[in-house]
């Protein structure tokens, strides 16, 4: 059951989608509680369900029935614009394609949600430039995103994620466009967030990744059929 | 978000696509321009017509005999009811307060003969303040003195054309002139006053009013014409005039039109003739407007990702709506500006090459299609800007 200290609390949710005449379960009745600081891997077929409790982590899809509460407050029956602020300021999104606005250079991608919040120039220089420094993407700055290469997109995409130091990171997919070295570098930036505190969710159908994962979410058919948390084996 | 950071993102979407961008704008741009310029010419059309009819100083009062509800005159020649407009009424006038002179005019068409030459011209019998009610000038000798009307002597003042007509460049002054079956004597030429609205107004000769009542056989005058003092208001003259002949023929057998009113009428006139032009060049606006209705339609349709992608970061509904409208709006503004000035360097350089063409931009025009281009680019950007702001974000971040 939900203590006061989950970080995310689902309850009973349900997510229908009407494709033609035919209904499709996306979520069927998902209890889920996640602390703070933990990292998780939502792994299933796809159509299994997980990219939809993604959307719905997001806050980019409501529940057609259940709550949801993000850090003790329920935030399904919010108002669209206090979702947007919600968004903003708690949630950070990484996704498989990265999504990067191809006109803007690496630094006002991740200056972006700095902009949209409405934060004062002179305060955004400011995180912006801590930001590329963090990720490795000084020299960088002033690229656009054709040309980078496609570890440097997902490490800008990634600064602009954290870049408001949200309490929750989903990312989707994070490294499905990337090849093994470069998705392993991207994967160790994400754990070191982690590490840091930051709640880490990860969608991916790639075993070894979901693997990596203290605690492995297994979805099927809008179920949830496995949830095991691994003890970290080695201390250290 | 800011106004400024909107502003600067709007700029930098339109400059992505720097061909297209500039086509779109340049459609608000020609409509501007073809506003802009077809006003102008409407605008100086307006004001070379009014400073033809201005030319004989504004503050006139035509007074004409018999009561005409509707403007204008009866036929001369016809006999009509009406009380007749006398000398003595003209010089009672002159005595009024403001009144600065007030010319009995009768008017004819006769033979005029000197030199041995005859030619046809207008014949105006009026008296001395008539150089005065009309802003006239005497080239040489004078003007009609001053004198009773009884003893209205047969002198003559020539236009400039008859002048030259009769005498070329002989010296006309003390000639003998017959004009109809009377003889004159030429004391004076006036300056030459060109054309207005195709009557040659230097084809003509002054006579005393009394005399021409003589040569047409009238019993009355045609008209009066009073003048007043700059800064006076031509009710007030125009009320003192009426309640003045009012008083001398018992009740209003008369018509007094100000000239004040003439040109109200006749400013009407011409700004309808302005907007109509004016509204020919906002066709081509309108297919200006079109096309920005176009490019951001397509702009909404290649950026659906990116407005998945400002959801999932925290942008609000209306943020995005607001994104997209200063787009269009600064598209169109751009495309404003580009065209005020194609606009204006079209309108001076048709006044370059044509310079007898009347054409003026006033400021007021210029500003005006600029907050037009504004809000054409608001209105055609409203429909992209729903669409966009309305997009489902997961359905956006997962289109290609």
């Amino acid at each position: 059951m939900a203590d006061s200290k989950s970080l995310i609390a689902l309850k009973a949710i349900d997510r229908t989608f009407y494709l033609g005449d035919s209904q499709v379960y996306a979520l069927r009745n998902v209890n889920l509680d996640i602390n703070p600081g933990e990292y998780i891997a939502v792994m299933g077929p796809s159509g299994s369900g997980k990219s939809t409790l993604l959307n719905l982590l997001g806050l980019l899809d409501r529940p057609d029935a259940g709550t949801y509460q993000l850090e003790g407050r329920d935030v399904t029956t919010l108002a669209p614009d206090e979702q947007a602020k919600v968004r903003s300021e708690r949630i950070g999104f990484i996704f498989q394609s990265f999504h990067l606005v191809p006109r803007l250079t690496a630094a006002a991608n991740i200056e972006l949600p700095l902009i949209l919040a409405g934060m004062p120039a002179a305060e955004r220089t400011k995180r912006v430039a801590q930001a590329l420094k963090e990720y490795g993407l000084v020299d960088r700055a002033q690229h656009r995103p054709n040309e980078l290469s496609g570890g440097q997109r997902q490490r800008v995409a990634i600064a602009r994620a954290t870049v408001q130091r949200p309490a929750v990171l989903l990312a989707d997919e994070p490294t499905g466009n990337l090849d093994r070295v470069t998705g392993e570098e991207v994967v160790r930036l994400l754990e070191a967030l982690n590490a840091q505190g930051m709640t880490l969710i990860v969608v991916t159908h790639d075993h070894a990744l979901g693997a990596r994962a203290r605690r492995q979410i297994k979805m099927e058919d809008g179920v949830i059929v496995s949830d095991i948390t691994h003890m970290p084996e080695q201390a250290g | 978000m800011l106004i400024a950071d909107s502003t600067k993102f709007a700029l930098q979407a339109i400059t992505s696509h720097r061909m297209r961008s500039f086509l779109t704008l340049l459609g608000i741009a020609v409509g501007i321009a073809a506003v802009i310029l077809l006003t102008s010419i409407g605008e100086g059309v307006h004001q070379f017509v009014l400073a033809e009819f201005t030319q004989f100083g504004t503050n006139v009062i035509g007074v004409s005999p018999g009561k005409v509800k509707t403007g204008g005159q009866p036929p001369t020649g016809i006999p009509t009811t009406a009380r007749l407009l006398t000398m003595e009424d003209a010089k009672s006038l002159k005595q009024l307060p403001n009144v600065t002179g007030a010319s009995p005019t009768v008017w004819g068409n006769s033979e005029v003969e000197s030199n041995g030459r005859l030619r046809r011209s207008t014949i105006y019998g009026v008296d001395a303040d008539f150089l005065h009610v009309f802003s006239s000038t005497v080239q040489i000798g004078s003007f009609l003195p001053k004198e009773g009307e009884g003893s209205s002597r047969a002198l003559v003042v020539l236009g400039s054309k008859l002048r030259h007509e009769l005498f070329g460049s002989m010296n006309p002054l003390g000639a003998r002139v017959r004009i109809g079956g009377l003889h004159f004597r030429v004391i004076g030429v006036l300056a030459a006053k060109g054309q207005f609205l195709g009557i040659d107004l230097d084809d003509t000769a002054f006579i005393p009013a009394a005399r021409a009542l003589e040569l047409y056989n009238r019993e009355g005058l045609m008209e009066i014409h009073v003048s007043y003092a700059e800064g006076i208001s031509s009710a007030t003259v125009a009320a003192a005039v009426k309640n003045q002949l009012k008083l001398r023929h018992g009740h209003e057998d008369f018509t007094v039109i100000t000239q004040e009113d003439m040109l109200k009428t006749l400013s009407n006139i011409l700004n309808i003739l302005t907007m109509a032009v004016g509204a020919l060049g906002g066709i081509s606006l309108l297919v200006g407007a079109v096309g920005i209705v176009t490019i951001m339609t397509i702009s909404v349709t290649e950026r659906t990702n990116e407005i998945g992608l400002l959801v999932a970061l925290g942008a609000r509904r209306s943020t995005i709506l607001s994104l997209f409208l200063s787009e269009s709006v600064m598209l169109a503004a751009l495309g404003g500006m580009l065209g005020l000035l194609l606009g204006a360097g079209l309108a001076q350089l048709l006044r370059f090459l044509l310079p007898t063409l009347p054409v003026h931009t006033p400021w007021s025009f210029a500003i005006g299609a600029l907050v037009m281009s504004a809000v054409i680019g608001l209105l055609a950007g409203v429909l992209p800007a729903r669409s966009a702001s309305r997009l489902d974000p997961i359905e956006a971040l997962r289109a290609e």
